[in-house]
């Protein structure tokens, strides 16, 4: 079944296949997500202690529930490709589409890199385990990528029914692992009484452990990229993203109750794969294999879903002019954005090959921190612009302004953890995205045009 | 009004501007490199040769964790003397404080005005049209 375009214009053009449904968009979130859960939370424990990355793990939850509610309202509405950058092209104007287009591809793209890099690391971790010292992880990164890539080249159909298997697979290996810890018998497995201490920071540890608290959900929001492949946007994106938010608060919930049961902070804070050293605590061997394939599956799940979401983004901006039109083509026989897909594979690699993976996750986690700002003020200028009686929505949240506040408040705080960890690197991105503003405004906005930046069938906003 | 027709870019052009954001990203991913030293982590006593488990201030049940996981006392202690440091430099608070919202202010601004433009080749222009 294709997809009809929707202006006079473009009746020429090749448009993308609907063919998923609300377990691909749960697939696509939860895919994208699942890793931080096998590594990457734990960095909060180092910054705040335990307890600390409990609150941080909850306080960002809140954050993510609000980013779920948002971005089911919004699109359940604007049902496009590109996800957050066509609301911001509908709803606050170009030049903030560009920017939230641009924190879409760095936020997923980084992602990528950081995803495959840890495949690298576990071969080379398997190869050294089995008597094969020194393995370059390298070879599995370009692998890793290049695979996954072709893939998604060949259809989306078949990519997010693979992250749906490999995610629900790591899902299922965190809950064999906390059946594993005998949870009915404390102090048997677990020993919270023993391992828990007090904020080793006081209350300022907390804060800044909010920054590494993202990782139990960041890229939740991508579910947004498959509005225009999904069969009823309206059902499946309000379906896969909140199921997919409550699975996120279950997953990390249990990661940190298993964990901080087991490790002592100081190591949990620094461990590469904790959830894997949980399992080889507890001396299981069938569990140690469940845990090594699900983190392998959880990082694969996640670069795939980066891809497909990346993809989508810098595709819909080459559609839209912001970026080269080259870019906004689509196979004419997959149905997929392939010359983005094929675009981003060597820029994926290179991020990987920097040596820099700190700055990497960093540029990812902050892109993403400012897409959820924009989130916020998405939303009451969308409520504002076009209130409730004037269109259709799919779905509406509740509670609305809150939300809305609540987001925006917890960005500010997620910023002021940045800064506490990374000031440095938050002024350069952020000299990044005033850089690429200006060059926007200056030189790609001329081809832009002004008229087809415009698609939904609604009324003349409210206030224009 | 007029609509604004666009210019069209030529290959060469679209494969700069690609090329350009490109170095953009590389360039803001060293610069920290170039800055000073981001990681706020300090080894207190890195002077100190040998360690204890008691002068570690470990427990019974955490050290045993500690040697499920390979560690001994000397390799724990790297980890455990391992500290970060919150110092907040307030100038430096204000001055990031100040490019975030700058940005924000910056871009929202711009966007608005970009929008009347978009809103009024879509709808035409909004002092003839008739109130919805």
């Amino acid at each position: 079944m294709t997809a009809t375009s929707t202006t006079a214009e473009n009746t020429q053009r090749i448009s993308m296949l609907k063919v998923l449904n609300p377990f691909h968009v749960w697939a696509l979130g939860v895919g994208i997500v699942l890793v931080g859960e096998f590594m990457g939370w734990n960095f909060s424990v180092a910054k705040g202690g335990a307890y600390g990355a409990l609150i941080a793990c909850w306080v960002i939850g809140l954050l993510y529930s609000c980013v779920a509610m948002i971005d089911s309202e919004v699109t359940s509405t604007v049902a496009a490709a590109g996800g957050q950058y066509t609301q911001a092209k509908h709803i606050i104007g170009p030049l903030m589409a560009f920017n939230v287009g641009l924190y879409l591809v760095m936020a997923y793209t980084m992602l990528e890199a950081a995803d495959a890099l840890i495949v690298g690391d576990l071969m080379s971790a398997v190869a050294a385990a089995t008597g094969y010292e020194g393995l370059s992880p390298q070879p599995f990164v370009v692998l890793t990528i290049a695979f996954l890539a072709w893939l998604n080249y060949r259809g989306v159909f078949m990519t997010l029914t693979l992250n749906f298997v490999i995610t629900l697979f790591a899902f299922m290996a965190i809950i064999a692992l906390f059946v594993g810890t005998d949870p009915l018998n404390p102090g048997s497995v677990l020993k919270h009484s023993d391992l828990l201490t007090e904020l080793p920071y006081g209350w300022i540890g907390v804060v800044a452990a909010l920054q590494f608290g993202m990782w139990y959900y960041l890229g939740i929001e991508g579910t947004c990229q498959a509005a225009e492949e999904v069969r009823s946007a309206g059902r499946a994106i309000p379906l896969g993203t909140i199921g997919g938010i409550l699975t996120l608060l279950v997953a990390a919930t249990l990661t940190w109750y298993i964990s901080t049961g087991l490790m002592p902070w100081q190591y949990l804070g620094q461990a590469t794969t904790p959830l894997y050293d949980a399992a080889s605590i507890i001396g299981n061997p069938s569990l140690q294999v469940v845990l090594f394939i699900g983190t392998m599956f959880a990082a694969i799940a996640s670069a795939n879903g980066c891809i497909n979401d990346a993809a989508r983004a810098w595709f819909s901006m080459g559609r839209d002019r912001y970026m080269p039109t080259w870019f906004g083509a689509i196979h004419p026989h997959y149905r997929t954005p392939f010359r983005s897909i094929i675009f981003l594979i060597p820029i994926a690699v290179s991020f990987a090959f920097t040596g820099l993976l700190d700055q990497v996750i960093t540029f990812s986690i902050l892109s993403g921190l400012l897409g959820y700002t924009f989130m916020s003020i998405n939303m009451i200028k969308f409520r504002k612009m076009w209130p409730l009686d004037v269109i259709k929505r799919g779905y509406i949240h509740p509670f609305h302004p809150i939300p809305a506040l609540v987001l925006l408040g917890l960005c500010s705080v997620v910023y002021f953890a940045t800064f506490l960890g990374y000031g440095a690197s938050l002024l350069s991105i952020m000299a990044f995205y005033i850089v690429a503003s200006v060059w926007f405004v200056m030189r790609r906005y001329q081809f832009v045009k002004r008229g087809d930046q415009f698609t939904m069938p609604w009324p003349r906003p409210k206030g224009y | 009004m007029s609509n604004y027709i666009p210019k069209i870019q030529p290959k060469r052009g679209q494969l700069f501007d690609s090329l350009f954001i490109l170095v953009l990203v590389y360039v803001s991913l060293y610069i920290p490199l170039f800055l000073e030293s981001d990681t706020a982590s300090v080894e207190e006593t890195a002077i100190v040769q040998s360690h204890s488990w008691e002068s570690l201030g470990v427990s019974t049940v955490e050290q045993e964790q500690w040697q499920k996981l390979g560690y001994d006392e000397q390799a724990a202690a790297e980890i455990i003397n391992d500290k970060f440091d919150y110092t907040i430099d307030p100038l430096m608070l204000i001055i990031t404080a100040l490019v975030i919202i700058g940005y924000f202010f910056f871009m929202l601004r711009v966007s608005k005005a970009q929008y009347r433009e978009v809103i009024a080749e879509k709808f035409g222009d909004s002092s003839r049209e008739t109130k919805q």
